[in-house]
């Protein structure tokens, strides 16, 4: 009984605790507002993990905690467009077209990238699917809630779902050069290929979804109507088509930018974010007359072929021609400092403060459609920030702090040494793994390690097999 | 800000336009007015530095300046002496993924005697892409095996090898034998088992195999040294000796000659490889990497050894590890007393050196010596501080104009020097900016933009 009641008590303790837990009082900071200017001396008031004041010289809540920033800098947690931590698995390359599986079913909350990205003031990450196939899986939209063991707590609740698309040397690869099975032989092997992939889904997506319209129809009058047969693939591809599913595709060549494009215009599909997109600077006219935006690297070039005639400047042209543009990571390394690389557009071609900051806030939260909660600092908004010791595009700037709707995840001076919150009990207790470092491009959705996530299970299943004949 | 960066542009077109017309030119120059950081003899306000040939003539406030001489004016700008990127394959790729342009890693496990200056190429499309953050000479190395063969330092300036070389600086690369740990790999990065190894081998005895085999390599060198030394200290009634290629190639190292680059990360690595180089008695000696370095920094300071460290720039090495650890490990060395340069590891993005630096200025090494640790540090590792590594009078003119600290992000090179050229600020990422920053502005007729009505 007596303990009952402790648990009682414990437990009311608790709630208790995850309420405040929410609120925040942010004193004297450099705001970074991305959307409405600097503010300098600037106190901002989190109530229930949303911003409710932005002001000087705030009343403080009663028992609220608050955090001196004096000389500090406040910027909204920074959103990466393209992402792959707190996942299991990355690639279902077993065929060009595989639009019904979802990254939701891969979230991994135990991944310490996701700790990590929060100590470089990462908030929010769009976590995607491999490049392996031209249709790729649907995206998941996370928010650091590190600690938190169930994959639902991470996810960003009312975000749109995304899809994923590829172009160019990945499916043409894995599928025409190398095969699903490994052996090469399925469309598509050239970029005209790829095309044609994504026109006939396309085209029967539409069908699905118009036979699937006359059928609701018919069957209010028409008792007997037979409905179509269900296909879970075809369902995603008329999501697409009825625009409730936003496209991220994987491209880089300036010709199969424009031809997705195309195809997208003679289908109707109007929302479209061409991710990494090294030659979007070619066509960034043509990308600003669609309404198409691009998510793109600071300076990743010259990995491979297709990225050979790229340039740093990529980011500044196309913003410059009115692109909507976001810098992303693709990298458990690179996302680790975003502020830094949306710093590199200052160097490689003069964009202001506010354009470069807005390429890892706003911009990206405009490619993932959650604009309305997170990217900017202003009331009403989640609170997502991230406190910086110095102006974040400065190189010597180091995130200090960085909150998820109010809730404190990272703290340099307080947070211990090891943060992970799963352990192996067979893997030996510290042991040394190889770094991820700039040069890693190939570990990202792009290259050679596609090859091992995709087949290095088929592989040694047939040494094995070989070996025991 | 803004205005400031209409100043830097308009300068720097200045300068390109003037370029445009000219090739990389030695002559007579002067840069006056300019906050000269010499790195060996503190900083100099509007100070003056003479360039004559490939030589800087004079440095200082109250500098004669030679008739003819051509005068840039400094006035707001800084000077600093070109960085050094102790590690990197620039030349020696083009294309990552393309392996006819791949030319860092020969057949064998054991083959010292390939030379990167031989592999470099002086028309790589990166090295004017590097050259523009103000990073004027690499150390190039080959990869893959155990001795995969003599890294070599240049100059990203010059048409030959001969050119480019910087000294005779050459380093025999020794990628040290690391034992598995055989812990999970989290996400992406970390190699795989082999394949169709068909049991698995025990990590103990597969470590215990490359530490026997390195000593035999080595325990042959030697043997070798000394065969050939009695046999050229007197030749006379002698067989001459059959030649080993390998061999022959570690003999530099074994006579004190030439340095010897262990590549190192892991702390059981690096004790390791402490002891292994004391026993086999290596005169020179540096380690390259030590991404654990600051586990042992104490070990590594007490032998004496430099180290090449970096990626700054990478995630810690172990998941158990404080996520800055990669930014922090080269100030907890230089702390301990371990002389330390930086390297970037790249081949494409050496121009991220700067980059490496700023990251571990600020988390713990400093700026003086972050500045250091890519100029006189590593040329003096290298024995070549004579000649680079700072700007006094008598050294080689390999310097930058810069309009702010060049660590910081934002800042330009605004002119460069290398071996006393002027060398055009150009390179491919720059071509396609001036491009296609307005695309279309030569068109007299617009052609209507997509979609175009399939």
């Amino acid at each position: 009984m007596k303990i009952k009641l402790y648990i009682t008590v414990l437990g009311l303790a608790f709630v208790c605790n995850t309420a405040t837990s929410q609120d925040v009082l942010i004193r004297h900071a450099t705001v970074l507002t991305i959307t409405k200017g600097t503010m300098t001396n600037t106190d901002v008031l989190v109530r229930d993990g949303i911003i409710s004041e932005i002001g000087t010289n705030l009343r403080a809540p009663r028992g609220i905690e608050e955090v001196d920033a004096t000389g500090k800098f406040l910027m909204p947690g920074i959103v990466d467009a393209h992402s792959h931590i707190a996942l299991s698995s990355v690639n279902e390359g077993s065929s060009p077209v595989t639009a019904e599986v979802t990254m939701e079913d891969v979230t991994d909350p135990y991944d310490i990238g996701i700790y990590r990205a929060l100590a470089g003031g990462v908030t929010t990450s769009h976590t995607m699917h491999g490049s392996a196939n031209v249709i790729g899986g649907q995206n998941e939209t996370i928010k650091h809630r590190y600690g938190k063991t169930d994959p639902d707590d991470l996810r960003f609740l009312g975000a749109p779902r995304t899809i994923k698309f590829a172009l160019g040397e990945n499916p043409t690869r894995s599928h025409g050069r190398r095969g699903s099975q490994g052996g090469g032989g399925i469309v598509p092997a050239t970029r005209m290929g790829v095309e044609q992939v994504l026109r006939s889904s396309f085209e029967n997506g539409k069908r699905y979804m118009e036979s699937w319209d006359a059928y609701e129809i018919d069957v209010k009058t028409n008792p007997r109507a037979v409905s179509p047969e269900y296909n879970d693939r075809m369902e995603i591809m008329a999501d697409i088509l009825r625009g409730e599913i936003l496209v991220h595709c994987h491209s880089y060549r300036a010709d199969e930018i424009a031809m997705l494009m195309r195809v997208l215009a003679d289908f109707g599909v109007t929302k479209i974010t061409f991710q990494h997109a090294n030659e979007a600077f070619k066509v960034a006219p043509e990308l600003a007359a669609f309404g198409a935006s691009a998510s793109v690297f600071a300076d990743w070039w010259s990995y491979k072929m297709e990225v050979y005639y790229s340039t740093a400047y990529n980011a500044a042209i196309l913003m410059r021609n009115g692109v909507l543009t976001s810098i992303n990571s693709d990298s458990g390394e690179l996302n680790r400092h975003l502020y830094h690389e949306a710093a590199k557009s200052q160097r490689y071609g003069g964009l202001t403060d506010d354009e470069a900051l807005s390429m890892i806030t706003i911009n990206p939260a405009i490619q993932l459609g959650i604009q309305d909660r997170v990217g900017s600092i202003e009331i009403g908004k989640d609170a997502d920030l991230a406190l910086y010791s110095a102006h974040p595009l400065s190189v010597y700037a180091i995130p200090e702090q960085t909150f998820v709707d109010g809730k404190k995840y990272f703290d340099r001076t307080t947070d211990p040494d090891d943060m992970r919150i799963q352990v192996s009990p067979t893997a030996s207790f510290s042991s040394y793994e190889t770094q991820i470092t700039g040069k890693d491009h190939f570990h990202g959705d792009n290259e050679i390690l596609d090859f091992e996530e995709l087949f290095g299970v088929v592989l040694e299943t047939t040494t094995s097999t070989s070996t025991s004949n | 800000m803004n205005l400031l960066l209409t100043f830097i542009l308009a300068f720097l077109t200045l300068f390109q336009q003037q370029d445009q017309e000219q090739k990389a030119r030695q002559g007579t120059y002067a840069i006056t007015n300019a906050r000269i950081e010499t790195v060996s003899d503190g900083t100099i306000e509007n100070g003056t530095i003479v360039i004559q040939g490939d030589r800087i003539i004079a440095v200082g406030k109250n500098v004669t300046i030679p008739p003819g001489a051509e005068i840039i004016d400094g006035t707001g700008m800084h000077v600093y002496p070109g960085m050094i990127d102790s590690g990197t394959s620039l030349g020696l790729t083009e294309i990552g993924s393309v392996a006819e342009t791949n030319d860092t890693n020969e057949i064998g496990e054991i083959t010292p005697h390939m030379d990167a200056l031989t592999a470099i190429n002086p028309n790589a499309t990166a090295i004017p892409v590097t050259r523009l953050s103000g990073v004027t000479t690499v150390i190039a190395e080959p990869s893959g095996g155990l001795l995969p063969g003599t890294a070599a330092m240049v100059n990203l300036f010059g048409y030959t090898a001969e050119q480019m070389q910087v000294g005779n600086a050459k380093m025999l690369v020794l990628q040290f034998p690391v034992k598995r740990t055989g812990g999970g790999r989290g996400g992406f990065g970390g190699g795989r088992g082999g394949f169709g190894n068909g049991a698995a081998s025990d990590p103990d005895e597969e470590y215990k195999k490359a530490l026997d085999k390195l000593n035999e390599v080595w325990d042959r060198a030697e043997l070798y040294n000394r065969i050939e030394e009695a046999y050229t200290s007197s030749p006379q009634g002698k067989v001459r000796p059959v030649y080993a290629p390998e061999m022959d190639a570690i003999r530099p190292v074994l006579i004190g000659e030439r340095t010897l680059m262990v590549k190192v990360d892991s702390e059981p690595a690096i004790l390791a490889a402490i002891t292994w180089v004391k026993e086999r008695k290596i005169q020179k000696v540096v380690f390259s990497g030590v991404s654990e370095g600051w586990r042992v920094a104490d070990k590594l300071a007490e032998a004496g050894i430099s180290c090449l460290v970096g990626p700054m720039l990478a995630t810690p090495t172990r998941g158990s590890d404080r996520y800055d650890r990669a930014y922090s490990n080269i100030g907890i060395m230089a702390d301990a007393g371990v002389k330390v340069a930086i390297r970037s590891g790249e081949s494409e993005n050496v121009r991220n050196l700067p980059f490496n630096a700023g990251f571990a200025a600020a988390y713990g090494l400093g700026k003086e010596a972050a500045l250091r640790a890519v100029t006189l540090g590593p040329a003096e590792m290298f024995g070549i501080d004579k000649d680079f590594g700072s700007l006094s009078v008598g050294k080689k003119a390999n310097l930058f104009i810069s309009d702010g600290d060049p660590f910081e992000t934002a800042t330009n090179i605004l002119v460069l020097f290398i071996d006393g050229f002027n060398v055009p600020i150009e390179s491919r990422h720059l071509d396609l900016y001036k491009e296609f920053l307005n695309r279309d502005e030569g068109r007299l007729k617009p052609v209507e933009v997509l979609p175009a009505g399939n």
